[in-house]
């Protein structure tokens, strides 16, 4: 049975113009997988993952079903939906200076997350927290733990928030621009962090799947097993990482040839015409 | 003939050092880069070129001219800033035509119906969004926009603070393009600042590489498309940006 699956989705909010869908109809399922989700500003990528935690408030509107673990995410009751996200489904968030609290220390910012979830001894949270740190790859946990969010570097932000993310254990890691905040040389040592972390959660506690929201294809495809490209809230193209460069529809390939390579020898750069997927 | 000069110029803030001993050359009608991570000093050097940051020693010119400590009326004239952010970088309250007018007028150039029309059409921007606002338009023509008020006084050199890092790809080239085609047809000297080594490897024709505050090393865009970097620092950057065959 599917981890996670979505049919139907659209998340709504009113307009002059009356509602505008800025997810609109899109179905998918996850199993133990990592998922990329990619697509340009607007193109509603965001907005799946938030929709997924509930997180869409009036006046938008979320429409549709998603099921997670046999369980209907829509039918629910905000307290149950408290009790779900953090520890079964989490969300690291683009930017860590703005999504830390800054006058908590992070140990007792990443304490906090676990005794939500789960009632245990103080001695054993203090040393969860700990290994946990630790197993984030960041050196002097015990000193760290005593640091507050300004204290820290963007990277070493972005991996107290992961350690945050993970510590309840949660079956379903939603990652959001984890890395756009960053440095490239940074940026790499995250990923392989989240990446790793997932493959060693796939066999002990059951197993975790990662949903990649980015902007950044070829990122993406280094780091997921299967792509889904997003265009005006629609899934305009759905294929296998090691597949995407057969994708065949006119917005991945644009997407694709628009990126400057490396080793650029081109005039110029393609340009999309954005009337010719329009209908699509 | 050289049009921006530095030579081993320390920058500070508030006492506290940030570029230390930074000496380069751009050509007359070259494209140049700085590239390395947030905190290595590359946009204090734009900053101190245009007189943003004052505290600063050593031996700068532009266009044979040399800087001083604050912005100066002349350099202006010769010498625009793009900046990274077209969010933050338009006055909110402003028309594009207000924005687009105003440095005319500080400099008292006439005709400037004419030149606002012409700036528009220069970078891509139909004449309906001459009385538009920032929030009626997107980030990518909002950037036209920001390149636009640099062209309006005709300058010879560019300084471009990462002027894609906050479009999306498929604008980014649009931009991009802009940014090439403008320089073709008028000629003119880009100092560019970006974190993005492939956004170098499309525009610029050499570039210096930055690590906590110092140069570490200068190097031809070819040495983008062979990772022939001599520097360690800049083989690891290179390596993290994907060089080398580690994407796709």
């Amino acid at each position: 049975m599917a981890l996670l699956s979505v049919e139907d989705l659209r998340v709504s909010f009113p307009s002059p113009q009356g509602r505008v869908n800025v997810v609109d109809g899109i179905s998918f399922e996850l199993g133990q997988e990592r998922l990329g989700i990619v697509g340009e500003s607007g193109s509603g990528k965001s907005m799946t993952g938030r929709a997924l935690l509930r997180l869409i408030r009036p006046p938008g509107r979320v429409e549709g079903r998603m099921r997670f673990e046999g369980q209907d995410l829509a039918a629910l009751s905000e307290r149950q939906m408290r009790a779900l996200r953090g520890a079964r489904i989490s969300m690291i968030m683009q930017d860590p200076r703005y999504s830390l609290n800054p006058v908590m220390t992070v140990g007792t910012q990443i304490a906090e997350a676990l005794r939500v979830h789960e009632h245990l001894p103080r001695r054993e949270v203090r040393a969860r927290v700990r290994q946990m740190l630790d197993s984030v790859r960041i050196t002097d946990p015990d000193r760290v733990a005593g640091l507050y969010a300004h204290e820290l570097s963007g990277g070493m932000g972005q991996r107290v928030m992961i350690a945050m993310m993970l510590i309840p254990r949660p079956r379903l890691l939603i990652a959001d621009e984890p890395t756009s905040a960053l440095d490239v040389s940074v940026q790499a040592d995250v990923l392989r962090l989240i990446d790793d972390l997932v493959r060693d959660r796939s066999t002990a506690d059951g197993g975790m799947a990662l949903i990649l929201i980015s902007h950044d294809l070829p990122l993406v495809a280094r780091y997921c097993d299967r792509i889904l490209v997003m265009n005006a809230g629609r899934i305009v193209e759905s294929c296998a990482a090691s597949d995407l460069h057969l994708a065949s529809h006119p917005y991945t390939r644009g997407l694709l040839a628009a990126v400057p390579k490396m080793n650029e020898t081109r005039a110029e750069l393609p340009v999309m015409d954005r009337s010719a997927w329009a209908g699509t | 003939m050289t049009a921006i000069s530095l030579g081993n110029v320390d920058i500070g803030y508030g006492g506290q050092r940030v570029v230390e001993a930074v000496t380069f050359d751009v050509a007359r009608g070259e494209s140049f880069a700085l590239v390395g991570e947030s905190g290595s000093g590359k946009s204090t050097v734009l900053k101190a070129l245009v007189g943003l940051a004052p505290e600063w020693s050593g031996k700068m010119s532009v266009l044979g001219r040399s800087c001083v400590h604050r912005p100066d009326r002349d350099l202006a004239r010769r010498c625009q800033m793009v900046f990274q952010d077209p969010y933050g970088s338009l006055h909110p309250r402003k028309t594009v035509d207000a924005v687009l007018s105003e440095p005319l007028t500080i400099h008292g150039i006439g005709g400037q119906d004419a030149r606002v029309e012409r700036a528009l059409s220069d970078v891509g921007l139909d004449r309906r969004f001459r009385f538009r606002y920032p929030h009626q338009m997107s980030g990518g023509q909002r950037q036209r926009v920001a390149i636009a008020r640099a062209l309006m006084l005709e300058p010879e050199v560019m300084l471009l603070d990462e002027p894609t890092s906050a479009l999306d790809v498929s604008v980014q080239a649009e931009i991009l393009n802009l940014l090439k085609r403008l320089r073709a047809e008028r000629g003119l000297t880009y100092l560019m600042v970006t974190h993005n080594l492939p956004v170098v490897s499309f525009l610029c024709d050499r570039m210096a590489v930055m690590n906590k505050g110092k140069i570490v090393e200068i190097a031809a865009t070819k040495a983008l498309h062979d990772g022939r970097f001599t520097d360690p620092y800049s083989k690891a950057l290179y390596a993290a940006s994907g060089g080398g065959g580690s994407t796709e």
